[in-house]
């Protein structure tokens, strides 16, 4: 009998709202402990929700996004429990009539084939604040900064069978987001985070106990942590033993998830309709001015890299999952003219650059006009792809336009004919035994050894002669030796 | 200067009788004096209102006084004052001191009103005697050995021994027009959502709505035209125009149509009290009225339905009082657990407790449904009760309490009948709409209240109907002995 893993995911996508979903406090990340709090926050006796409009348009945006039904009438519920970072002793969320209902996305698996996964509910919530427990001795340290922010939860259906199916859907989830620009999708700040629902069972019967695994916030983690999981529910499973329906933990240090808390010892949460809001009331005209608003979704941005590029199916994956990047990749790509160079320098050195310094493309040094300019002067010879890599290095560095940088480092390709033809003969008079060879050679093996020649015609010319010139000379001077 | 009602103080304000300073320290030196009598205060604002008085005459003598400029009134402990403290009545909150004005206090501030203190009322609203209050029951000043009413007995007992010409309540079950009917005073539920909840602090946020308490139906409105009118803090506040509410006072009332629910003259009432009612109903006859029965066939069940909805509100509601951020903490908490379970099992009075594991019990998982879920049917057939009395007549009138006010721990053994103090006012809370209560008599030396119930938003025609009362009586007028 064969294992099968079945998987569902919560996702908690910080909605980019400039203030909380309740009240008027910033929502921006990093400040001071407390300073972000208002009373509305800091849940002062007396105080009231006032709900924030624009969390409600992002919730209905990321709903006609995913073609899902969308809650006319929504209502606020109260989730009661303890704990020292919620303030009110509840949560505002949304149980019986959340925002968003059914809807769905597809996800493409690595064989190229595409599968349908279902969104069962989002809903509108608030988060919490953050209990710090580290810097004070035997005391806790509450920041409520973070309280009040509004959160989209996204719950799926049941429908992933691996790791790697749920990663696709988390990705394809942050893409979307980000794309609508309703989340940054920023995981490390806990902008965006999952809990892993995961069971198993032998394929055809019922569904197994699960497990679920929380606050999971990196796309690594997730697969380690749902793989981990899956593992150790089948060891169990195989001894004779059952699984524990349970709230567990991913520790990232020691790669494995740790039980939390059991289904016992969870909290009946006596949830019921918030009396201090109303029921949000929305009509199709609301919905279909943001259904007609809605920005180019990431999916369709994909065809039409392909369409109009002739970019390659991966490549455009990449770039469209992330707007910024995307749209970074049309700036270069309109600059240059030339879309198959400008993603080689996005996907290549940008990106290699980007990934070395841990930096967003959002912040990259070099922008996109920059790079734009850099790609115009290898595409009308000013300079080699080599010498390219240098006054991007520069860039980086130091700043500057592609031009600048040329002309102030002196790298402006030589052009020539006299100039390269002296290094050529200087070339092939200083390596006479690579030129018996080449001329010993059969005519069909001798394209491959012209490459010699064209390193030492380069490497004297500090890589400023312009190769294909270079190419077509030596070729011709050598060919006239055989 | 004292003794006088706010349209009457007004006045001799406007013409130099007196100052606000002078006024403002008259009944500060009375509070000193007198309110060991009555506990009528939780705190006095000394300072505070001697600052507003002062600036009262200021605007006065620069010619920009209104009508509520320098008039010195009192507040129910539940409306957060900046800079005062703001206890609820409990020891939860006793050392809360509140860094920001309710919309109502602001209201009133801007209005020029000085801020005598704080008054007393039943630990976070919840009671009908003012007993659960943590600072100890206030007392009647019709009649010491009995209870002002509650919750807000202080603003009620503060009036009444003239120690305040008015003050602000907030009425969740009764708790204006209970003890303005046990202390002879005029009490005005609002609809709800026609005064902001924003900084009064929350029992049962469906079900509370602040309101005034006064002498008479004029100063009533003169209070409303300050308290009324949509706050964008509070989602729930009625987005709707507020009138002048003493524009239409003095309106005849010829062919106005009264509607008695036998309901609330059942058994249950006391038969000198509704001889009074009755009384009352042949005046209002007088003035030129045709009265009729009508049925509220599910008075009976508000009740049950209101100690689940309010309970169960109130358990979440009061989970904020946790010991973390502000209020009472427990010493020394061995840990988390311990100290929520200290600090909630010491903070809270008894009866705050009773409601807390009632309506915890109520929401829990299994029991939602046959509780919360049918409250809440019941309440919609109440509601509906009212709407199709209130399409066929323009007032409902009945007794506000079943029986005058009672002794000081004759109810406080069994819950269930102090519960049962509210039968007649429970249901328009349950339903939403305001109601008043207005003196109409005196039943062995403690005063009797006419409770006058009118559609959603007609606050004017109630105040109306009871200021044509009041021109025609004189009960109103009618002060403890030695006042």
């Amino acid at each position: 009998m064969e294992w099968e893993t079945v998987i569902g995911l919560e996702i908690h996508a910080q909605l980019a709202t400039n203030t909380k979903i309740f009240s008027g406090a910033s929502t921006a990340f990093g400040a001071e402990a407390n300073t972000q709090a208002c009373a509305v926050d800091l849940a002062l006796p007396g105080t009231l929700p006032v709900f924030n409009e624009s969390a409600l348009r992002m919730a209905v945006m990321f709903g006609t996004a995913i073609d899902a039904e969308i809650g006319k009438v929504s209502v606020f519920d109260r989730k009661n429990y303890f704990y020292p970072d919620l303030p009110k002793g509840y949560q505002t969320s949304q149980l019986f009539y959340p925002i968003v209902g059914e809807g769905h996305i597809d996800i493409e698996l690595e064989d190229g084939s595409t599968k349908r996964v279902g969104v069962t509910r989002a809903h509108l919530e608030e988060d919490a604040g953050k209990s710090l427990h580290e810097e004070f001795a035997s005391q806790t340290g509450i920041d409520l900064n973070r309280a009040g922010t509004p959160l989209l939860e996204i719950v799926s259906e049941p429908d992933m069978r691996s790791a790697e199916e749920a990663v696709a859907y988390v990705k394809k989830i942050h893409a979307l987001v980000t794309n609508l620009g309703i989340c940054d999708g920023n995981m490390a700040e806990g902008s965006f985070r999952c809990d892993c629902n995961v069971s198993v069972r032998y394929k055809g019967e019922e569904l197994g106990n699960r497990t679920e695994t929380k606050n999971i916030n990196s796309f690594r983690f997730i697969e380690k942590a749902i793989k981990g999981e899956v593992e150790r529910q089948i060891d169990i499973l195989e001894d004779g033993g059952r699984i524990t329906q349970e709230t567990r933990l991913y520790d990232a240090d020691k790669d494995e998830t740790r039980s939390m808390r059991s289904k016992e010892e969870a909290n009946d949460y006596r949830y019921f309709p918030c009396p201090d809001l109303l029921p949000i009331v929305i009509d199709d005209e609301y919905i279909d001015a943001i259904r007609k608003a809605l920005p180019e979704l990431p999916d369709v941005r994909r065809t039409r890299f392909v369409d109009t590029y002739q970019l390659s199916a991966y490549d455009a994956g990449v770039l469209s999952a992330y707007k910024p990047l995307s749209d970074f990749f049309e700036t270069v790509a309109t600059i240059s003219t030339d879309a198959k160079l400008s993603v080689n320098w996005v996907m290549g050195e940008l990106s290699k650059h980007l990934n070395q310094h841990d930096t967003d493309i959002k912040n990259s040094p070099v922008s996109a006009q920059q790079l734009g300019g850099l790609l115009q002067r290898i595409k009308d010879n000013t300079i080699s792809g080599n010498i390219a890599k240098k006054v991007f290095e520069a860039m980086w560095n130091e700043g500057g336009s592609a031009d600048e940088i040329i002309e102030a480092k002196g790298l402006k390709q030589v052009t020539d004919t006299g100039a390269i033809e002296k290094i050529v003969d200087e070339v092939i008079a200083n390596n006479q035994k690579q030129v018996d060879q080449y001329t010993a050679a059969e005519p069909d093996k001798r394209g491959k050894m012209i490459g010699f020649f064209m390193g030492q015609v380069m490497k004297a010319s500090g890589g400023k002669a312009n190769p294909g010139q270079v190419q077509g000379m030596m070729k011709q001077k050598l060919d006239a030796l055989c | 200067m004292l003794n006088k009602t706010l349209a009457e103080l007004a006045k001799g304000l406007d013409q130099g009788e007196f100052s606000s300073v002078e006024l403002t320290q008259a009944y500060l030196e009375r509070i000193k004096r007198e309110d060991s009598k009555y506990n009528s205060f939780i705190t006095v604002t000394e300072e505070l209102a001697l600052i507003q008085a002062t600036a009262a005459d200021e605007t006065r003598s620069a010619g920009k006084a209104t009508f509520m400029t320098g008039l010195p009134i009192a507040h129910k402990d539940i409306f957060c004052t900046q800079g005062v403290r703001t206890s609820a009545g409990s020891k939860m909150l006793d050392n809360f001191v509140s860094p920001y004005d309710a919309t109502v206090i602001r209201q009133f501030n801007a209005a020029g009103a000085v801020t005598l203190g704080k008054t007393n009322m039943d630990e976070f609203a919840m009671g009908s005697s003012n007993e659960s209050s943590f600072y100890g029951p206030s007392r009647n000043p019709w009649n010491t050995d009995h209870v002002p009413g509650g919750s807000s007995g202080g603003s009620a007992a503060a009036i009444a021994a003239g120690l305040a010409p008015a003050a602000t309540g907030t009425d969740t079950g009764g708790s204006i027009r209970q003890p303005a009917a046990f202390c002879n005073l005029t009490g005005l539920k609002p609809t709800y959502g026609r005064v902001s909840r924003y900084g009064m602090i929350a029992y049962a946020s469906s079900l509370d709505q602040g309101g005034p308490m006064a002498q008479t139906a004029e100063d009533t409105a003169m209070m409303m035209n300050v308290m009324a009118g949509l706050d964008p803090l509070d989602s729930t506040s009625a987005d709707r125009q507020v009138p002048d509410y003493t524009a239409n006072l003095d309106k005849p009332l010829a062919g106005l149509k009264i509607g008695l629910p036998k309901e609330f003259f059942a058994a249950s009432l006391n038969p000198e009290m509704a001889t009074l009612i009755h009384a009352a109903v042949k005046e209002y006859e007088a003035l030129g009225a045709a009265v009729k029965e009508v049925s509220l066939p599910n008075t009976a069940l508000s009740v049950p339905a209101y100690y689940i909805i309010a309970p169960a509100e109130a358990s979440s509601n009061l989970s904020r009082f946790d010991g973390v951020r502000y209020g009472y903490r427990c010493e020394d908490p061995k840990d988390l657990e311990d100290m929520y379970k200290r600090t909630r099992g010491e903070g809270f009075g008894t009866e705050v407790k009773r409601r807390i594991m009632v309506g915890t019990y109520a929401l829990s998982e299994g029991f939602y449904d046959a509780y919360y879920k049918k409250a809440q049917q019941i309440r919609r057939l109440i509601q509906e009760d009212f709407v199709r009395v209130l399409s066929e007549v323009d007032v409902i009138m009945g007794p506000t309490t079943p029986t005058p006010a009672f002794k000081l721990g004759e109810k406080t053994s069994d819950p269930v009948e102090m519960y049962m103090e509210d039968i007649f006012t429970l249901s328009l809370n349950l339903a939403g709409l305001p109601g008043m209560s207005i003196p109409c008599g005196m039943n062995n030396g403690l005063p009797v209240g006419l409770q006058i119930i009118g559609n959603y938003f007609a606050e004017e025609k109630l105040l109306n109907v009871a200021h044509k009362f009041q021109q025609a009586t004189d009960w109103h007028t009618q002060k403890p002995a030695g006042l």
